[in-house]
């Protein structure tokens, strides 16, 4: 297991830092205000073969752990959100398809030559018409005839679906399965048609372009991800998912705290000798901060240090009740101290926080944020959690 | 064994939402596919904890262990033993 010093001080970071601070903050602003993908980022993390960062390194990808892939994440984050969670997005398709392949021909080559060799972007359809953004039901099923196999899916969300090359899109197993009894399926791009049916034009995250869809693809049984969607949901999905979220929103917290932490210096600057009031604000903020991000981290160590020996056991406790309860209690307490530190960023910068067009301006990390608690609900993951301490003892 | 699996059956019946019939069930009938979801299952380990009289400890708070009749009258047979 690679250990926070060695993350911090690897290749992987400083070049997706670079990355950050060089291409994605750049042009953030732009992407922010036209509602576009981050292609910059993404074509300059493609050229620094950044995106095959949690393929293992038995498939030639990076083989970077959960500690490592939420230190990049909230890296470009600083820089961009939306880049941010469009990393952090291909990264859990990624590990959903290198965890749980199982030895298939298809899914073997897919990782080496598509993710590795041409650095291919993964975006997924979880989101359907009729399911009330439970991810862990679907109304589709997958129509297989012999080794063929289609799929038609009226998706409400598709993040960044008509700028990846393969989409990774939950169904029904057969057409007479139960709502809960999904897969996986995997279409590259030719094998398929997204007819866009609304806009993105909202609040934040405007880059991630994620508006509704009409997914429509074909293909052989191979691509059919082996086992179910129950388990690469509950072993991999969610922790990648919350886990890499929390890093990235920590990420965006800290760009807007270090705005903040700018706009102090230059007051004090100004008058050497005494603690300008909002100082000490900022050190309150910081508090908060360094909590968030020791939360992830705490979470991301805990699952590398489970994941080290992939085994049967391993598997098993990532399916219990105990690391369910901590997953949805990261993301509950990440994605509701973002806006918050955001917000203090904007008390403590005053009108210059305010202004869009100002170096001090957190308006931008605000409203990214501001997505955090309703990705995934924040109620109906109270909800599960509520209902699933009414058995767990915490024994 | 046998009467401890026809009162797990009637606990499912009531609680685990199935898309068929409790009864119709084999011991190793997949009870996720018979459509029981995560949430009808915290409702079968409450309403199992209230009908035998059991606390399930947290290890046993996954998925495989209510996977079917007779992978949860195993847990309970572990739980009930010497009673």
């Amino acid at each position: 297991m690679t250990t926070l010093s060695a993350i911090k001080t690897g290749p992987l970071l400083a070049r997706t830092a670079a990355i950050a601070t060089d291409v994605a903050a750049c042009h953030a602003a732009d992407v922010d205000a036209k509602s576009r993908f981050p292609q910059e980022t993404f074509d300059a993390l493609r050229q620094a073969r950044l995106l095959s960062a949690a393929v293992p390194a038995t498939h030639g990808g990076a083989g970077a752990g959960m500690l490592e892939l939420g230190t990049q994440c909230a890296a470009l984050a600083q820089g961009c959100g939306s880049s941010g969670m469009v990393l952090a997005m291909h990264h859990i398709q990624v590990a959903c398809i290198a965890r749980h392949a199982q030895g298939s021909a298809f899914f073997e080559r897919y990782l080496r030559e598509n993710l590795v060799e041409r650095q291919e972007l993964v975006a997924s359809i979880t989101s359907e018409n009729g399911t009330f953004g439970d991810t862990r039901s679907s109304v589709c099923a997958v129509a297989i005839d012999g080794d063929r196999m289609s799929l038609e899916k009226d998706a409400t969300t598709v993040s960044y679906g008509q700028h990846a090359d393969a989409q990774l899109v939950t169904c029904r197993r057969t057409a007479d399965a139960a709502a809960s009894d999904q897969v996986l399926v995997l279409f590259e791009k030719g094998n398929y048609t997204l007819a866009q049916t609304g806009n993105w034009d909202t609040l934040g995250m405007r880059g991630t372009c994620s508006p509704g869809a009409k997914f429509s693809g074909h293909g052989t049984t191979a691509q059919i991800l082996p086992g179910s969607f129950a388990d690469s949901s509950a072993q991999t999905m969610v922790p990648y998912s919350h886990i890499l979220w929390s890093a990235l929103w920590s990420g965006i917290a800290a760009d807007a705290l270090g705005r903040a932490a700018a706009f102090v210096r230059a007051g004090a600057r100004k008058n050497p000798g005494s603690v300008p009031p909002n100082a000490v604000q900022l050190a309150r903020a910081q508090v908060e901060l360094q909590a968030m991000r020791h939360n992830w981290e705490s979470c991301a160590i805990a699952f590398d240090e489970m994941t080290a020996e992939d085994d049967q056991a391993a598997r098993e406790a990532l399916g219990t009740m105990g690391w369910a309860l901590k997953m949805n209690q990261l993301k509950m307490a990440c994605s509701e101290m973002a806006p918050k530190l955001c917000h203090e960023a904007l008390q403590i910068i005053g009108i210059m926080g305010y202004k869009n067009d100002s170096p001090f301006s957190v308006g931008r990390h605000y409203r990214d944020v501001l997505s955090a608690a309703l990705m995934v609900s924040n109620g109906r993951i109270a909800a599960k959690s509520a209902s699933m301490l009414l058995v767990f003892k915490d024994d | 064994m046998s009467e401890n699996a026809a009162r797990i059956r009637a606990v499912l019946k009531d609680h685990a939402r199935l898309n068929r019939d409790a009864e119709t069930l084999d011991d190793d009938s997949d009870l996720y596919q018979a459509g029981m979801t995560s949430h009808a299952s915290v409702n079968v380990m409450l309403a199992l904890e209230g009908e035998f009289d059991i606390e399930f400890p947290d290890h046993m708070l996954k998925r495989s262990v209510f996977e079917s009749v007779g992978a949860i009258a195993a847990a309970i047979g572990e739980l009930t033993e010497g009673r």
